[in-house]
């Protein structure tokens, strides 16, 4: 039967020297958040009342989310846009996506300041729904659950292919509930191709309501536009990137399709960038972006850190090859990365009375950890349940 | 009719619809219920008589009312209403003013509203606040008796109000005590016949949007408070006979400063550093967290300001309980959430740290470290396309 699935586990050892290496970077991170918890926020990070909000949002939540964004665009091209030929490559984005989002909102446990207050979230008398901040918690709370829904046939699939004669009642228990999500799955996938289209929009209105406080060269009505979109250039990157890696790491057979897949990129990124234009203009920013300050400086790296690969991608033969997707990938990761944390940190100034914020190494390293959970999770899983392609049926040779 | 009235005073029909549109937001009905309240108070053969008693009191309610910045919102107030007796306002006095009281009772008996400003003293003593020979208990209850609507205006004729602090010696005592005790209202006649405007003064638009509304409904607005919503409030309890669209939360839920509550930003001294930057006056004895009002909302003089947003602790003045009672700088009982802001809570406080060059070069060089990994690794992978050929 296994033969016959989609997906199959990767067969591998699990305990290898790369896993405790990232164990390890992982156990430093959580470490410093228990030092977090018993000292208080103020004592690891370089926050303050100014600059609230620093690298675990800009980076964990805001470019985290839109890094996690795989999982989406692979769902909107495969189901919404009808193209089966990805459809192997669906489940593993999934897994990453459920990974970058469940970590972008623990993240925000260990930022907020008084996070005994935060059950007051669940409480509807306390609820604000007219917030942005409102929206983008229950969207990004709502797609964790979509997520984990998503990636659960992989689970079932797991217990349905178990030995019958062993665990015959796990066997039953795995074949029922595979057949009962297949029915549901079109209403789990639907849900899960809306979501991040509300909260990565709102991501963007977060910083339209700083007003002011924002550089004329990000500040636009325009950013939730910009943050979707940006969200589709990073989600896309994040799939070629992530499948090289991958295959590469786990010495499996290169996937063909993201070749392919990779050609739409270019298009998303003129498009962003003619809103940008746009919005730079309207908002009167070009007078800081030519005044080569670090901001201006910071400024171009992130347009020509997504254009630079975009027209490599159109116009260069070495873009096609595995060399050329994993280094376009990480371009474009960069800059998409740039661009959020750009808006949220780098662009940001709340006056003269705060020192500039610049992320302390505790900082750092909690965010380092939260990505070798992301890493270490994915590492395991790919190889306890069916999560990669299964080349027995894809008919790929060794 | 109302209009020509209007004219010779100065209005313009603009300025008069601007007026009863606010009022009917401020009621919170629907907007396009305006028209119906415009109808009401252009419709001059409806206008509800009032009688207008003062007891002990300063008559600031009346002076806040008459000088609300709202275009000659006293003369709309003429106009909507017909103002039988009010002893201010009035031209009349001595024999000529005690007559038209007493015509105005008889004419309208059962079908005039009753508005009481002031404290109704019952200490045996015949000098305190005798008007006309007769005692002050004694007018309120003939007035009372025969009236549709008793509106007590103001803490004084809400709960004694600062006629009533110790040692009170006039026995000073508000409308409620008046008619539960003396009078014997039951709970049905409460409901139906009693509302209760208290502030020291109460803003103006309150009491014009419950005129207002009693004009158009012909009925008492919702009463009683909404957060926490208290039930069962024993009748003597002035609170459940608030309108709840003024009355129903607390200063608390919609101060402006809130945030900085919320925050633990607090001035500790008049005129320190948190004072200067607005920051929360919750331990200046400011009574807000306790109080249920809506001055946060629609502040005073149309909006201008209010004590709060002027850096003065709220007092509670709606509060019969707390107005000089508590002391104006003890700590206010947070009602809602019932928590006070923990006292382990550190202040937030300071510029923030600076980051050092060493933790800058640290994180800066991680960061260069991984992405020149990955351009080394993206040498290293094959860099011919496969399916060139196909």
């Amino acid at each position: 039967m296994s033969s016959q699935r989609e997906y199959a586990i990767h067969r591998a050892p699990i305990l290898t020297p790369a896993f405790y290496g990232v164990l390890l970077v992982v156990l430093i991170g959580m470490g410093l958040v228990a030092y977090r918890y018993a000292v208080g926020v103020g004592a690891v990070s370089n926050l303050s009342n100014g600059y609230p909000w620093g690298i675990w949002l800009s980076y964990d939540v805001a470019t985290g989310s839109a890094i996690a964004c795989g999982g989406y665009v692979l769902a909107v091209t495969v189901y919404v846009l009808n193209n089966f030929k990805y459809h192997t490559m669906v489940r593993s984005a999934v897994l990453a996506s459920m990974f970058g989002y469940s970590l972008a909102g623990l993240s925000v446990m260990v930022d907020i300041g008084r996070y005994w207050n935060s059950y007051s979230f669940f409480v509807p008398s306390r609820m604000n729904p007219n917030s942005a901040l409102f929206e983008v918690a229950l969207c990004i709370m709502a797609y964790c659950v979509v997520l984990i829904l998503e990636y659960l046939p992989a689970v079932f699939e797991k217990f349905a292919d178990e030995d019958a004669n062993k665990s015959p009642k796990l066997v039953e228990f795995g074949k029922k509930w595979e057949k009962r999500f297949s029915k549901a799955l079109f209403v789990i996938v639907a849900i899960g191709a809306t979501l991040p289209t509300m909260h990565q929009s709102s991501l963007g209105t977060l910083y339209v309501l700083m007003g002011y406080k924002l550089d004329p060269m990000w500040q636009t009505g325009l950013l939730p536009l910009l943050f979707l979109s940006n969200a589709y250039i990073m989600g896309f990157a994040i799939a070629a990137f992530e499948t090289v890696l991958s295959t590469r790491l786990l010495k499996r057979p290169f996937e063909e399709e993201i070749v392919d897949l990779s050609k739409v990129i270019p298009f998303i990124v003129f498009f962003w960038l003619i809103v940008r234009v746009i919005a730079v203009t309207l908002n009167g920013g070009w007078s800081n972006a030519f005044a080569f300050t670090g901001r201006s400086i910071w400024f171009w790296l992130e347009i020509l850190l997504v254009l630079i690969p975009s027209l490599m991608i159109l116009f260069c033969r070495y873009a096609k090859s595995e060399s050329g997707i994993f280094l376009t990938g990480m371009l474009l990761l960069i800059g998409g990365g740039m661009y959020r944390i750009g808006v949220y940190n780098v662009g940001f100034n709340p006056g003269d009375e705060y020192h500039m914020y610049f992320p302390s190494l505790a900082e750092f390293l909690i965010t380092v950890g939260f990505v070798a959970i992301e890493i270490l999770g994915y590492m395991v899983l790919v190889k306890l349940t069916p999560v990669l392609p299964n080349l027995e049926k894809h008919g790929h040779k060794h | 009719m109302i209009e020509r009235s209007l004219l010779s005073a100065g209005i313009s029909r603009r300025d008069f619809m601007k007026t009863v549109s606010t009022a009917t937001a401020v009621m919170g009905l629907p907007i396009a219920m305006a028209e119906k309240v415009v109808a009401q108070a252009e419709n001059q053969d409806n206008r509800p008589p009032v009688i207008w008693l003062h007891f002990q009191e300063c008559t600031g309610c009346s002076e806040a009312l008459l000088r609300a910045n709202h275009p000659s919102i006293a003369e709309v107030v003429l106009d909507i209403i017909n103002l039988e007796y009010q002893e201010t306002l009035m031209a009349g006095s001595g024999d000529q003013a005690e007559e038209s009281l007493h015509n105005a009772i008889e004419k309208h008996a059962g079908k005039y509203i009753l508005v009481v400003e002031g404290s109704i003293p019952t200490a045996d003593m015949d000098v305190c606040c005798q008007i006309g020979g007769k005692t002050a208990l004694q007018s309120f209850k003939d007035a009372a008796e025969k009236a549709m609507v008793v509106v007590s205006l103001g803490a004084c004729a809400t709960t004694g109000g600062i006629v009533a602090i110790e040692p009170n010696p006039t026995k000073a005592k508000g409308l409620i005590d008046i008619l539960v005790d003396d009078m014997k209202w039951d709970k049905d006649a409460l409901d139906a016949k009693y509302i209760s405007i208290p502030g020291c003064p109460p803003n103006p638009y309150n009491v014009l949007s419950v005129i207002l509304y009693f004009a158009t409904f012909n009925k008492l607005p919702e009463k009683g408070p909404k957060i926490p919503p208290k039930k069962n409030l024993d009748i003597k309890d002035e609170m459940a006979h608030r309108p709840t669209f003024a009355y129903g939360r607390l200063i608390h839920e919609h101060c402006e400063r809130r945030p900085h509550f919320d925050a633990g930003r607090f001035v500790r001294e008049f005129g320190d550093e948190g004072h200067k930057n607005g920051w929360c006056l919750y331990h200046m004895g400011c009574k807000g967290p306790e109080t249920y009002a809506n001055c946060s909302i629609i502040h005073f003089n149309d909006g201008a300001a209010w004590p709060i947003g002027n850096g003065c602790p709220c007092i509670g003045c709606t509060e019969g309980n707390v107005l000089f009672k508590d002391s104006l700088f003890s700590l206010a009982k947070v009602a809602q959430p019932a928590v006070t802001p923990y006292a382990s809570v550190p202040e937030t406080e300071g510029k923030g740290k600076e980051s050092s060059a060493v933790q800058a070069a640290v994180v800066g060089g991680l960061i260069g470290a991984a992405i020149g990994a990955g351009a080394m690794y993206a040498g290293k992978l094959p860099k011919e396309p496969k399916d060139e050929n196909k």
